[in-house]
């Protein structure tokens, strides 16, 4: 990972935005901002955000790499695509969050602890091993993220909905030690691979 | 003004605005025959609905009746209004124009002295205040109208209404038998300068336009600030009728946005300018003006009349898009939510009223237009496919008037060229 971050940082030197345009989904259309802040100013989770979205995009035209790439505005972008219907220059916004997180995840410059990438992280990895999501693992993951006693106590507030998803079977204890598989496991694994081999290529990062 | 009779030597010359008049009266002064042919009662077009125009800050009075002057002292022009051109046929040179044109039902016996419409009881939205109040059905357009005739709205003929006016009028120019006639008028080349309109508001659905009275337009507010308009010149707020003191403009609402219409409509930094100063001349020290934007395109030499404003302390820029705009309830004051561009700084500002800086759209669509002409994405016209069909003033383009009226002498020099060539092969 660290590798990488280096690799792109010889590569690109000091223009990030052209990094940007070629590594990152959507990234071409940042130069399209005119810079009229609608996007920041429709978002719900405005205030609660360091760098609202034309923000983001000036200061990747600036060329602050470090602090975009670890910044956690984009992980803080909840899809709700009220900035792109109202972008008069129709960029992708919501998108190019996603892949500016996702880049920045790649590069290993994502935030540490940031609760939405944990959660991306267990949601990837529980899905991807069986092609199945295994929900009562992949809740149990959320509950215990921070250690043993915030994952007893949180699984003891809820409580009373875990018996009431058991009562009427929408929870199965025995998931925690088999949990159910899609057939061909394989294949699943393969196709993934293949996917990520086409998107190295399409955003030109290292093999 | 006596009736030309139209030949392949003729210039037809479509819209009556202050681009249509020019186009005809230079071709007029030139020595051609002109045909006009307005959609509306009066000619003048949007020009005639300002409260002032810039730079200069004067009324639109004088630059209109100048041309009015020019316009009945020549006998090349004749006029036709209420009608609109439906097909043009032929080719360059030798151009046949449809004609259609609705009754008025006042003939040219009237002399304007209004009895019709202190007979008649019924009210329609005025148009020339953009419907912000009413005026009767028997009416003359505005004060500026030429021709200086009245006209009959449409909805009460066959009421008794009509029976009133006619039997009001003592020049018997009341006319209620009045129909629809079509023309065909030849042409050697057509001047097409049928201007603008505004984009319809509604369609920004953020701002709340038609939801929230507090919320209007440009040229809306143009008609508050006029002696003539709806308020006798006072800018009130339509809610409640207060005086509005602190008024935020917003730019680009409309243009300049891939949803909505693509272009910079160009006038609008330089209207909105203007208009802060309506609300100096209104309140003094105590108007209090914003001006929300992407960036102010003050179109070249204006930039003095750009810092002028700059320096005027009741007028404050913030550097801005608004994203949305929501509604006191209690008092029903517009609210501003957006972050501003200098420094990322979040604002939810409280204003007394909201004029939207509208954008400016062709008001009759490249693709609408009888003949074959080359639009740009936007609808204005770029050319004539075939030689001889010449776009003038706003329907080329979002202009100010000054411009339009270049453009409109831009397009006469074609036309005449055109009307010089038949005349030498006929010779
Ligand atoms: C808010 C605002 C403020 C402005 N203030 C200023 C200012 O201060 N100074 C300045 O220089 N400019 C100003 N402008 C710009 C100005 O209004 C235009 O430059 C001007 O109106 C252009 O004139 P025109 O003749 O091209 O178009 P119009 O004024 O639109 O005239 C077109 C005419 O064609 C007629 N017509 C339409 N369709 C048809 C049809 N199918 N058949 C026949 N006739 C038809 C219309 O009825 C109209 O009479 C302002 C614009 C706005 C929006
Ligand atoms: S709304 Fe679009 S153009 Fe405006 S600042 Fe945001 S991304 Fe840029
Ligand atoms: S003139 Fe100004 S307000 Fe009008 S569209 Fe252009 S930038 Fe926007």
């Amino acid at each position: 990972m660290g590798d990488m971050n280096i690799q792109a940082i010889e590569q690109y030197r000091s223009d990030f935005l052209k990094e940007v345009e070629e590594r990152v989904e959507e990234g071409h259309w940042v130069k399209m901002c005119m810079q009229c802040g609608v996007c920041s100013g429709s978002c719900p989770f405005g205030p609660h955000w360091a760098h609202p979205p034309q923000e983001i995009f000036m200061m990747i035209r600036a060329g602050k790499r470090e602090e975009v790439l670890s910044s956690d505005s984009m992980w803080m972008c909840t899809s709700c695509y009220n900035c792109v219907v109202r972008c008069p220059r129709q960029l992708p916004i919501t998108q190019i969050m996603h892949g500016l997180a996702t880049y920045a995840h790649r590069l290993g410059l994502a935030p540490r602890n940031q609760p939405t990438r944990d959660f991306s992280i267990l949601f990837w990895e529980n899905c991807t091993k069986t092609g199945r999501v295994n929900e009562l693992k992949l809740t149990l993951g959320v509950y215990f993220r921070e250690g043993l006693m915030a994952g007893i106590k949180k699984a003891w507030n809820m409580r009373n909905i875990g018996f009431g998803l058991l009562l009427t079977k929408r929870l199965n204890p025995f998931e925690l030690f088999k949990g159910h598989a899609c057939k061909d496991q394989k294949g699943i694994h393969a196709m993934l691979k293949k996917a990520q081999e086409i998107e190295a290529r399409r955003h030109k990062l290292p093999a | 003004m006596t009736q030309a009779v139209a030949t392949n030597q003729t210039i037809l010359v479509v819209g009556g605005g202050i681009s249509g008049m020019t186009a005809a009266l230079e071709a007029a002064e030139c020595g051609k025959q002109v045909v006009l042919v307005e959609k509306l009662p009066t000619l003048g077009g949007r020009t005639a609905l300002l409260y002032r125009y810039f730079p200069k800050l004067c009324h639109p009075v004088c630059g209109l009746e100048i041309n009015l002057r020019r316009l009945r002292g020549n006998r090349n022009v004749r006029v036709i209004t209420m009608a609109e051109v439906t097909a043009i046929g032929g080719s360059r040179g030798d151009y046949t124009a449809t004609v259609k044109s609705s009754p008025r039902y006042v003939n040219e016996n009237c002399t304007a002295c209004g009895d019709c419409a202190r007979a008649v009881e019924s009210e329609i939205p005025n148009p020339y205040n953009y419907n912000l109040n009413k005026t009767k059905a028997a009416y003359l357009p505005h004060a500026m109208a030429f021709p200086q005739r009245y006209v009959i709205d449409p909805s009460i003929i066959g009421t008794p209404d009509a029976e009133r006016a006619k039997a009001a009028c003592k020049f018997g120019a009341v006319d209620l038998g009045m129909k629809e006639e079509t023309l065909q008028i030849k042409a050697g080349a057509v001047i097409w300068a049928t201007g603008w309109q505004p984009y319809d508001a509604a369609k920004i659905q953020p701002y709340g336009y038609g939801r929230f009275p507090n919320v209007i337009t440009s040229v809306e507010f143009e008609r508050l600030a006029d002696p003539h308009g709806p308020t006798g010149g006072k800018i009130l707020r339509p809610s409640d009728g207060k005086e509005a003191k602190n008024i935020a403009f917003i730019q680009c609402a409309g243009s300049r946005d891939e949803n909505h219409l693509r272009h910079c409509s160009r006038i609008c930094c330089m209207a909105s300018l203007k208009q802060t100063q309506y609300v100096r001349e209104a309140y003094g020290d105590e108007g209090r003006s914003t001006i929300y934007y992407i960036d102010i395109r003050a179109i070249d030499r204006f930039e003095d009349f750009y810092q002028k404003v700059q320096k005027d302390p009741t007028v404050k820029f913030v550097k801005s898009k608004v994203a949305r705009i929501a509604e006191d309830r209690a008092t029903r004051d517009p609210i501003l939510h957006g972050v501003d561009t200098e420094g990322y700084h979040r604002y939810e500002n409280s204003h007394d009223l909201v004029v939207l800086a509208i954008g400016m759209a062709p008001s009759v669509k490249g693709a609408d237009i009888p003949a074959e002409i080359i639009a740009d994405s936007s609808g204005f016209i770029e050319a004539g496919a075939n030689g001889g069909i010449f776009g003038a003033g706003c329907a080329t383009n979002a202009l100010d008037v000054n411009r339009s009226v270049q453009s409109a002498t831009a397009s006469v020099l074609r036309a005449v060229q055109v009307v010089n060539k038949v005349a030498r092969a006929e010779a």
